[in-house]
């Protein structure tokens, strides 16, 4: 995509200049509704088929996970297990997990290749590989371990949200294909609309802890959740409470970056500037007419 | 330069090789470093063929120095001891810098502030080597904080380093007479009487 003229990208890696951002478009977002999903990989199955990803035949881990994690080609993977939220009960639960696509995505903060992560003004975050150098700055940056190195070409993929697709006003993929509507597509505003009237079922229904999962840490989502057990996301496949870019992150990529290059030029117009108003260190005549009278001996 | 045979040696051909191969692998990690810092200067990763041969490349030329800082490390640490004329030197260091040398303390092989120099890199190389391994995701896949910490100390050591290096290259422009040391091996009596007295004693008997 990244030969397309587009107006519409908000943030561009490694770039200290505004990138083309007059077209305005809503926010928009993927909700998935964990309470609805029945773990049957049609949403697998849609990303592989749309995106023409085809991983390689695995091993199975004793789970239904399948494959076991992320990987370069694939993108999303339904998460299972088993797990306990109050003592004595036993519940299945699912996660489709992917990106996020953080509103503050801590991938493109780390990025060091203009233009290899694009923030468009809808929200998704999109990886264009002909920038990528490969150097996994992005796994550094991202608070959701999602980004995965290729040991084919050296690149980074990850989820796409279907920005191609919602560039011409289609669903993602994995949208289209949910047989329960557990993944629901729209703008971001219709999306926790919806969320808070699932979220009210599931209350009824007796999750008292039901909630939307839209962090704040990034400037919340654009990939959302809602879960049963929303005051416990970590049950969920390790899913954390509260992320946020590293502050080792930001340091690394926020004040440490103009700092340290504005030192280094300081020295640099230090030594230039001593040398012109000190003079060079030149043997002194003295210590010259020494030597040359021991030679004289 | 007229070479005189009464000229002092302070660099063997060894010696001057491993400082070359050092000072070439550090002047190219700090170019291709610097275009991954910031991205000001990632048009210097067309000195390399692209950026992904940049960032292919970088961490080979770090083994390369590494390896060659060790052999330099070892070869001139005895004469990087710090000594109170070191300190004394160190305290006087202004009116060096303000170009008045004449009440400096009498100095050895180094002077204070070369001594400073060798044990700043010293601890800077051992920085950046172990943080470089930490983020070397071609080779390695260590836990997702030493790696975010690796990057950072990368960062913040080589920083150090360049400006260091800065330094220590003007200051070999600076102090006339100081750069053939390096690039042939001697320097004029002049020279080492002047900059290095204790050592002008030592080599010379008077």
């Amino acid at each position: 995509m990244a030969s397309l003229q587009s107006q519409d990208v908000v943030a561009r890696s490694a770039t200290t200049t505004p990138s083309p951002q007059i077209r305005q478009v809503p926010q928009v977002a993927k909700l998935i509704d964990e309470s609805k999903c029945i773990g049957c990989k049609a949403c697998q199955v849609a990303c592989m088929n749309w995106n023409d990803l085809r991983d390689e035949i695995g091993t199975n881990i004793g789970v239904y996970d399948n494959p076991s994690d992320l990987t370069p080609s694939s993108w999303t993977v339904m998460k299972f297990f088993e797990v306990e939220p109050t003592e004595g009960s036993l519940e299945w639960l699912i996660r489709k997990d992917g990106c996020m696509h953080c509103a503050d995505p801590g991938c493109l903060k780390a990025c060091p290749a203009p233009g290899a992560i694009i923030q468009y003004s809808n929200g998704i975050v999109d990886f264009h590989q002909e920038n990528c150098i490969g150097c996994g700055y992005c796994v550094t940056g991202c608070p959701f371990n999602v980004p995965r190195i290729s040991k084919e070409d050296s690149k980074a993929y990850k989820c796409s949200l279907c920005s191609d697709r919602v560039a011409v006003n289609q669903a993602p993929a994995c949208a289209k294909a949910c047989p329960t509507g557990a993944i629901q597509f729209g703008s971001k505003e219709d999306m926790k609309d919806y969320a808070a009237k699932r979220v009210t079922d599931l209350k009824e229904r007796g999750y008292d802890q039901a909630g939307l999962y839209d962090p704040q840490g990034v400037g919340g989502t654009h990939v959302m959740y809602v879960l049963h057990h929303a005051d416990k996301p970590d049950l969920y496949a390790g899913l954390p409470a509260n992320p946020s870019i590293s502050p080792l992150v930001s340091l690394w990529k926020g004040v440490a970056k103009p700092l340290a290059t504005l030192a280094l030029a300081g020295v640099a117009l230090g030594s230039l500037f001593h040398y012109v108003t000190k003079g060079p260190n030149e043997v002194s005549k003295e210590i010259e007419d020494e030597i040359e009278k021991e030679d004289a001996k | 330069m007229i070479r005189d045979p009464k000229d002092l040696k302070r660099y063997e051909p060894k010696e001057r090789a491993n400082h070359w191969v050092v000072g070439i692998s550090f002047i190219l990690l700090a170019l291709s470093g610097l275009a991954f810092f910031h991205p000001a200067f990632y048009p210097l990763t067309q000195l390399f063929g692209g950026p992904t041969w940049a960032r292919i490349i970088h961490p080979y030329l770090g083994v390369l120095m590494a390896l060659a800082f060790i052999v330099m490390f070892f070869r001139f640490e005895h004469l990087n001891k710090m000594t109170p004329a070191d300190k004394e030197w160190l305290s006087k260091a202004k009116n060096m810098v303000d170009g008045n040398d004449h009440d400096m303390p009498e100095q050895g092989k180094y002077n204070g502030g070369q001594k400073v120099m060798f044990w700043v890199m010293a601890i800077c190389m051992l920085l950046m080597t172990v943080s470089g391994l930490l983020i070397w995701r071609a080779w390695f896949g260590f836990d997702i904080t030493l790696v975010r910490l690796g990057a950072v100390v990368h960062a913040a050591a080589g920083a150090v380093m360049i400006g260091m290096i800065m330094v220590h290259v003007y200051a070999a422009i600076w102090v006339k007479g100081t750069i053939r040391a390096m690039w042939y091996g001697t320097v004029t009596r002049g020279w080492a009487k002047q900059h290095h007295r204790g050592w002008y004693r030592q080599i010379t008997g008077k």
